[in-house]
């Protein structure tokens, strides 16, 4: 239940059973043959797994330093890693002869994961996202409805991710009998951080395999963004009794000093909200702030209980980056890889852009492509080229 | 801490202000066993959309802990009406469990509850109640085990807020059938006090609720309605309590 001092189930006393039900479901079914053997089977003939780490030799030679190695996982089916979790935790959900899936979403990627996995396993989808977020991410939202959900706008609060949340956490208090809610990050209380945490897994894994074959080498960093930090634990997980530098990108919005970013490891206090005790930004008083980032997906005032902990031994590196440089790092990508990174995955980009240089060329950098550009194209285009 | 047959009105701290939700306190007092605070939370993941609206409404019109211990301390010079604190951990966190604890005893805070504070997690909480003579209240709700029910009773001082429905808070029509079992079970397990709320709007549920057992029924959307709505608040909120009470 924790991760040294963070984590924790802080819920009303209406969750406790539903969270040990879910515990006990999990704890049975995470060594059980069928289940694993069922789970792989989606996940590569369906989500198309593995996927592949790619060598950016012209990113590499342009910044001249670190070799920068890329795990694609905006290949992945959905077009971001957050369909690894969904179809876990939703074939989780049926084996508990749960009927409906419920889910918030920020950018939209967990929602189509979730409403994608609910689809094929036949279960009934509903999606709560802020209606700010509806307005961003109309794509997104078209997608969740062919598939079949039902998108569910929140009015209340910032109108954004923790609005989501909150209004999926209400209603998963008068569902739970037929309903599981399917999180999206490795946030929340107990044990969602760890259910989520093994589903991404798979993404560390694959990329330890595959930098030993094609390097014979461990990478020297892994660098990934984090808003809850969901791709970053994933990638991180498998390393973390290794000598590897683990660095996560904080959403530096417009930077640190004006307050509007979603930095909370790096600007934020300890607290206890949406389940969990962690680093949270908020007032003097314990109000949850409004956050800003150009990536919904990273626009959450929290973050996992696990980074919180990896920060604190020190064995993770968390750092920001600001909107402006996730922009610059977008263009980049693009244009010189051909890879039009989503605006989330963009802070990891640009990140390892100012790393690499500062490398020996014989060291290497992964960095974990969390999802792919498409949904950000009107963001993109509405504030033109940089 | 309150009397058998009580009503607990809730009433939100500074919605809209500190001097109305004082004028609103002393319209339900008389007609009130206790009275639940409740401490205007960003984001009160267990409240239905009346309650919610009225922290928006604290917030909005800069809502600060000071100002519910100033109510609190206005309050109490003038009515020994217990008052029990409602509100969500951060705040108490942020300030420091030990301090807010401190100022809640020293403004006449006669009980605290915590809405996402389980038993499991409340160890600090619990002691520094014990140390300032601060009531301690927990929420069980109907899918609560016996022995979990049993844990939530020992921990509680003050009383057992018992959850009639699994959902959030808000006025309901009816009371779901399954809360009369889960107060006839709670009646037989704890030793506290048992107040039911969520969903209570009407004399009707008060009384169904105390034929079974019960010992108080909270009052929360439907006064907060009336406090947002009616164009003489003062009145209609002393009307209702009088309806709740079985006095009309």
């Amino acid at each position: 239940m924790w991760f040294g001092r963070f984590g924790g189930q802080f819920v009303p006393e209406t969750l406790i059973e539903p969270l040990k039900e879910l515990e006990e479901a999990y704890r049975r079914l995470r060594d059980d043959e069928e289940f694993n053997s069922t789970l792989s089977r989606y996940l590569r003939d369906w989500a198309g797994r593995p996927t592949p780490l790619y060598y950016a030799e012209r990113l590499t030679k342009k910044l001249g330093g670190a070799k920068i190695y890329i795990k694609r996982e905006d290949l992945l089916h959905g077009g971001a890693h957050k369909t690894n979790n969904a179809i876990g935790q939703a074939l989780l959900a049926k084996s508990m002869g749960k009927t409906r899936l419920i889910a918030e979403t920020g950018a939209g990627q967990h929602g189509v994961a979730t409403a994608m996995a609910g689809a094929l396993l036949g279960m009934e989808v509903d999606i709560y996202m802020g209606s700010e977020d509806v307005e961003r991410q109309k794509m997104n939202v078209f997608r969740m409805e062919l598939l079949g959900a039902h998108v569910i706008p929140v009015q209340s609060g910032s109108k954004t991710l923790k609005d989501a949340i909150n209004e999926a956490l209400r209603n998963w208090v008068a569902s739970f009998e037929n309903s599981h809610y399917l999180i999206g990050s490795v946030v929340g209380p107990h044990p969602y951080p760890i259910i989520v945490r093994d589903f991404q897994s798979v993404i560390g894994k694959e990329v330890r395999k595959q930098i030993l074959e094609a390097e014979a080498l461990l990478p020297d960093a892994i660098i990934a963004c984090v808003g809850g930090g969901s791709n970053a634990i994933g990638i991180f997980y498998p390393f973390v009794k290794d000598e590897v530098r683990l660095i996560g990108v904080e959403a530096g919005g417009k930077g640190l000093r004006t307050g509007l970013h979603a930095a909370s490891l790096n600007a934020g206090e300890l607290g206890v909200f949406h389940g969990m005790l962690s680093y949270f930004l908020q007032d003097e008083e314990g109000q949850i702030m409004p956050t800003h980032s150009i990536s919904a997906g990273l626009d959450y005032p929290g973050v996992g209980p696990e980074h919180a902990d990896l920060k604190e031994s020190g064995r993770a590196e968390y750092v920001t980056v600001a909107d402006g440089e996730a922009l610059r790092a977008f263009h980049e990508l693009s244009r010189t890889e051909g890879i039009i990174p989503a605006l989330e995955s963009a802070h990891a980009v640009a990140y390892a852009m100012k790393l690499a240089p500062e490398m020996k060329g014989d060291e290497i950098i992964i960095i974990n492509l969390s999802g792919r550009g498409d949904k950000d194209l009107d963001i993109v285009r509405g504030i033109g080229n940089v | 801490m309150f009397e058998r047959g009580s009503i607990i009105p809730y009433i939100t701290a500074g919605d809209p202000s500190v001097e109305k939700t004082l004028r609103f306190m002393f319209a339900v007092e008389e007609f009130a066993g206790a009275i639940e605070l409740g401490i205007p939370f960003s984001d009160p993941i267990a409240d239905g959309k009346t309650i919610q609206e009225s922290h928006e409404r604290a917030l909005r019109n800069g809502f600060r802990l000071e100002n519910v211990f100033k109510i609190l301390s206005t309050f109490k010079r003038e009515s020994e009406t217990p008052v029990v604190l409602m509100t969500y951990y951060n705040p108490i966190f942020r300030t420091g469990v030990k301090e807010f604890i401190a100022r809640a005893r020293e403004s006449g805070a006669d009980g605290i509850l915590v809405v996402d504070l389980p038993v499991g997690h409340s160890r600090e909480f619990l002691d520094g109640a014990r140390r300032e003579g601060i009531k301690t209240v927990f929420l069980a709700a109907p899918n609560t085990p016996d022995k979990r029910l049993v844990e939530i009773d020992r921990a509680a001082t003050g009383f057992v807020y018992l959850i009639s429905l699994y959902g959030t808070t808000g006025a309901r029509k009816e009371l779901p059938e399954s809360v009369f079992e889960f107060v006839k079970r709670a009646r037989m397990l704890c030793s506290n006090r048992l107040a039911v709320g969520f969903g209570v709007s009407r004399r009707g549920h008060v009384e169904e609720l105390l034929d079974v057992g019960a010992d108080g029924v909270i009052v929360g959307s439907a006064l907060i309605r009336i406090i947002t709505e009616k164009e003489k608040p003062i009145e209609a909120l002393k009307e209702k309590m009088k309806e709740l009470a079985g006095l009309i």
